[in-house]
């Protein structure tokens, strides 16, 4: 663990691994301690960013290093299950991508367990990682200037629901129904860091 | 009561202190870009300093009172009339139902806010009235015809005549900053001259960030960063090696290193820099790696 001040306001916690990210993003995130705002988990770090006003870098970074670590700690996450029709218009390609079949494709996104690594692209766009890396495909090389809503796509080692139309490079493989991000809703996003997701293929 | 936007200027949104604690779901703070001004307008008449209020960038802002009002306009100062009379900034101004209110274009500085007792009262969004420009969340950006309700008071209003502020430099913004968290991803001596001499705001700048212009910051160390989470205040980095500084609507997560932080308050001073003004980083030594 390395520990970056991050401006008077801010430590950015460098971590080993994704799961260590997740360990102690659930660990603050369970009891957060005074004066913390916000905790911003990615790929490798956790942004912890504080009220200078009611605490200091000192004392975050003793609060952070007296999280212990322990590995598949995902805190009390909830899990949610993403119904999913797989008719995206990438799905040949990203079969041709990981010489697997159409078929095999599918059950490949519906046989693992995903768990948000962290949001961030747009409100609620969540990066989940599956436990094996038949999936991993580069994104497309021409990006598609407007996403449907509901997309379910591919890129890198991440999968990912595109909570509201915009631009995107991810393979398309299916969509869903499921609103990942309502704004009227508490909480607004269902794919927050932690959740862990299961697709499961539904009929067109 | 309400107040009706008449004209708007360059940029005109309500603005309150943002969404602090869902960057973890990708929705940034957003909120005024210069905090102190908001919280002072705030205060002269009577509001919680976090009451939504308008930010007018570059002056312009014309709107008609419905009702009998108190306005107070703080940030840059804009020459300012009411019902044709003009009126000062960084103090409480009454204002008859009927009047107009209207703001010329400020001297210096870029962001005037303009607080009506009571506070704006638009529908909130995750608990802020903020227009997160960015992320599309929040009221609309302001626009001719809007009509904006007023809230109910919650406080007296003060008994001050008028607030003293700093007064806004023309050019030069000294302001501190922080080196870190990616200072290894630079050159030995980048973060020396990040403070040898001045950088020029360009005009690529918003609510998001501010592009800026000066010494080049080289990279020692090749290669993409993972994403990772950024604040308001920081000096992000890209290949061209010509600094970004983070505003209010910042992105939650960036991927170019981060050199340096400006630190509290000062981050306010440069949301009023204007396109061709400079900032001076003072370079803090302090906090090093933990």
């Amino acid at each position: 663990m390395r520990l970056l001040p991050c401006g008077d306001a801010g430590l950015l916690v460098e971590l080993a691994d994704r799961d260590e990210v997740l360990a102690l993003f659930a660990g603050l995130d369970r009891e957060r301690p005074d004066g913390v705002i916000d905790l911003v988990p990615a790929a490798r770090t956790l942004l912890v960013t504080f009220a200078s006003d009611v605490t200091d870098l000192g004392r975050v970074a003793t609060a952070v290093r007296s999280v212990e670590l322990r590995g598949g700690d995902r805190g009390d996450a909830e899990k949610l299950d993403v119904p999913v029709v797989y008719d995206g218009a990438d799905l040949a390609d990203v079969a041709s991508l990981t010489g697997l079949s159409e078929r095999e494709v599918v059950a490949a996104h519906t046989g693992q367990e995903w768990t948000v690594a962290f949001c961030g692209f747009a409100p609620g766009f969540g990066y989940l990682v599956g436990e094996d890396d038949r999936l991993h495909v580069p994104r497309r090389t021409d990006p598609r200037t407007k996403v449907p809503t509901g997309s379910v796509a591919l890129a890198g080692e991440f999968s990912g629901v595109y909570p509201r139309e915009s631009p995107g490079g991810w393979q398309l493989i299916g969509r869903t129904d499921l609103v990942s991000w309502d704004l009227h809703r508490e909480p607004p996003a269902l794919l927050s860091p932690g959740v862990r997701v299961r697709f499961v293929e539904v009929a067109r | 009561m309400s107040i009706e936007i008449v004209r708007t200027g360059a940029l005109a949104t309500v603005q309150d202190l943002g969404r602090p604690g869902l960057a973890g779901l990708g929705v940034g703070v957003s909120g005024a870009a210069d905090r102190g001004s908001l919280r002072l307008a705030n205060r002269l008449v009577g509001n919680d300093p976090g009451a939504a209020a308008i930010e007018v960038t570059f002056g312009g802002l014309a709107f008609r009172a419905v009702d009998d009002l108190v306005i107070a306009m703080t940030g840059a100062p804009c020459p300012a009339t009411a019902g044709g009379f003009g009126i000062g900034p960084n103090a409480p101004v009454r204002v008859p139902a009927g009047a107009q209110v209207e703001l010329g274009v400020p001297p210096v500085g870029l962001r005037t806010y303009v607080a009506v007792r009571g506070g704006l009262a638009v529908e909130p969004v995750l608990g802020s009235r903020a227009t997160d420009t960015m992320s599309g969340i929040g009221p609309a950006v302001l626009a001719p015809g809007a009509v904006l309700p007023v809230g109910a008071p919650t406080g007296p209003v003060p008994g001050v005549d008028v607030a003293p502020v700093r007064t806004m430099p023309a050019d030069e913004i000294e302001v501190r900053v922080l080196a870190g968290p990616r200072a290894d991803w630079f050159a030995g001596d980048a973060v020396a001259r990040l403070g040898s001499s001045a950088y020029e705001v360009t005009a690529d700048s918003n609510r998001v960030g501010m592009r800026l212009s000066g010494p080049v910051l080289e990279r020692a160390r090749d290669g993409e960063l993972p994403s990772e989470g950024m604040v308001r205040g920081a000096l992000q980095v890209p290949p061209t090696g010509q600094p970004t500084l983070f505003l209010a609507d910042h992105p939650v997560t960036g991927g170019y290193p981060v050199i340096g932080v400006v630190v509290g308050d000062d981050v306010d001073r440069t949301a009023q820099a204007r396109p061709g003004q400079h900032l001076r980083f003072r370079v803090m030594s302090g906090v090093g790696p933990q």
